[in-house]
């Protein structure tokens, strides 16, 4: 189980989180959703200890990774998955050295047992074929794939997903959500997925929590979120540019 | 704030980076001794230094010895001593300018692609990721640039020195006329084992220092192009000036 309590954090002066509260159980897929700059990937990166909140808790398993040191953050970022919002593959590896370096680096496998799992991993999100490519020569479509495969490929317990579907076609969307759902069906991990893409998202998650100014304003099921009468909740499903949040694009 | 509070801020800031400069070396230095060891990394790192310095370094040199050996001929001529150009170019480029200017030269060529290639992995979060798989960037990014720097500033610095000495023969010898037998056996008599040590335990330390700068402007460098660009000058900029400033502190325990 992963709790958050009460996350307090600063940025360049500015108060991004202001006391967040979240609980998410174990073998959970739980959305995020909230505007641009609302501090969704900070708080993602809040969960493996690349900020340090001002104030809070992240509860991973009764444990406070908040207090951890180092070393021990060392041993719980173990246990995760993270695709990056830009997915951020090594640029000077090919997609395959890409995918096989956490298994390289992390685990004593041999060279065959990381070609199987790679091979795996490719197949699973059908980059069979292009592990010799480079970054810089996939679609953006094939980018996120490849750092989805990158990620899952250590078999994590904890997936963190920051925008996996963000700047892509409607048909790529749809494949990249069937295809998070198909891998936590196989894979039983606890899921968090930011992302913009509404209503698509909530046809595959459990719960979806809603962060405006700071705060979760609204938690539930898709359900319940698409029938919310929380103002701000019901402005942003369904994008309208009255209401309490102020649109502020020019 | 007042005046004087935004100097104290930023002296205080000033100091902390530099204490987090330092605990970035020591890092850095450390795990170069902790196995598992890089080595594919660290060769294709001694091959970044090698292949992207290598031309400007033999022109560097080149025209710095063909300098050397008209001016030191000049000025020697006064003395009529025109006899020792040999030792005076290759004192001048084995102790001083051979480290010094290629030092430069790698900082402006290799340095600075360094500084840019770390920044982008910075704001691309490359550098993130590493961290999220529980593994640890200075091992995988730094540790190799600074090895491959120790290794490689020698040799570079010692390439300066050959190209110089030979292009300063070229001059005084070919052009100037002076006697063949004479510029090479006056070297012989005059440049001795400890001038050797002074160049090389100089490339090593300026290895040291532009690797370190370079490494740090790159990971700590700011989000957007912009940032990166920014680190790139200041890490060029920094590098130049501690390898000024420590080429002399070192030539001053060794005179
Ligand atoms: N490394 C950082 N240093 C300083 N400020 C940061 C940093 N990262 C993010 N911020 C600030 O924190 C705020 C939230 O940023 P964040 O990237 O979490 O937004 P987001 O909700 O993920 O937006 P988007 O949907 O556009 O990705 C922004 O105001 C941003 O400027
Ligand atoms: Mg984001």
């Amino acid at each position: 189980m992963i709790e958050i309590i009460e996350l307090k954090k600063r940025l360049n002066g500015q108060l991004v989180l202001k006391g967040v509260n979240l609980r998410i159980e174990d073998r959970e897929l739980v959305a995020i959703i909230g505007r641009s700059g609302t501090g969704k990937s900070v708080l993602i990166k809040h969960l493996i200890g690349l900020f340090k909140p001002d104030s809070g808790s992240i509860i991973i398993d009764g444990m406070d990774i908040v207090r951890f040191s180092t070393r021990q953050l060392c041993k719980i970022r173990e246990r995760f998955g993270v695709v990056f919002q830009g997915g951020a593959l090594f640029d000077s590896m090919s997609i395959y050295d890409n995918i096989a370096f956490p298994l390289r680096e992390r685990l004593r496998l041999s060279e065959k047992e990381i070609e199987d799992r790679v091979s795996r991993a490719l197949d699973d999100v059908g980059l069979l074929g292009h592990e010799h490519k480079f970054p810089a020569e996939l679609s953006g479509g094939m980018k996120k794939r490849a750092a989805l495969a990158r990620a899952l490929v250590t078999e994590p317990s904890i997936v963190l997903f920051d925008e996996p579907t963000t700047g892509l076609d409607p048909i790529t969307l749809n494949a990249i959500f069937r295809l998070i759902k198909k891998t936590h069906r196989k894979y039983n991990f606890t899921g968090i997925i930011v992302s913009h893409d509404i209503p698509e998202i909530f046809y595959i998650v459990d719960k979806v929590a809603m962060l405006e100014d700071g705060k979760i304003v609204e938690y539930g099921t898709a359900e319940q979120i698409q029938h919310s009468s929380h103002p701000v909740v019901r402005q942003f499903i369904t994008g309208a540019t009255e209401g309490p949040i102020e649109a502020t694009a020019l | 704030m007042n005046p004087l509070e935004k100097l104290g801020a930023k002296a205080v800031g000033l100091l902390r980076s530099m204490g987090d400069m330092f605990i970035f070396l020591i890092t850095a230095l450390f795990y170069i001794f902790v196995p598992p060891f890089k080595f594919r990394v660290l060769l294709k790192q001694i091959r970044f230094f090698g292949n992207k310095s290598l031309v400007v370094i033999v022109l560097t040199g080149a025209f710095t010895g063909m300098v050397l050996g008209l001016q030191v001929f000049y000025t020697l001529r006064k003395f009529g001593s025109e006899a020792l150009l040999g030792p005076a170019v290759a004192l001048s480029l084995v102790r001083e300018l051979g480290p010094v200017l290629s030092a430069l030269m790698v900082t402006g060529r290799a340095g600075s692609a360094l500084t840019a290639e770390i920044g982008i992995m910075k704001i691309t979060e490359q550098i993130d990721a590493i961290l999220a798989m529980a593994l640890n960037p200075i091992r995988y990014l730094i540790v190799p640039n600074i090895v491959a720097a120790i290794v490689v500033f020698p040799l570079l610095g010692a390439v300066f020195n050959l190209v110089g000495i030979y292009s300063g023969y070229i001059v005084g010898v070919k052009i100037l006329g002076l006697s063949k037998g004479t510029y090479f056996s006056q070297i012989e008599n005059f440049l001795g084992m400890e001038d050797i040590k002074i160049g090389f335990i100089k490339s090593v330390f300026f290895g040291l220092i532009v690797s370190w700068v370079c490494c740090w402007k790159g990971y700590t460098a700011e989000y957007g192009a912009e940032g990166v660009s920014k680190a790139t000058t200041q890490a060029v900029v920094l590098s130049s000036v501690l390898i000024l400033v420590s080429d002399y502190i070192i030539g001053t325990f060794y005179l």
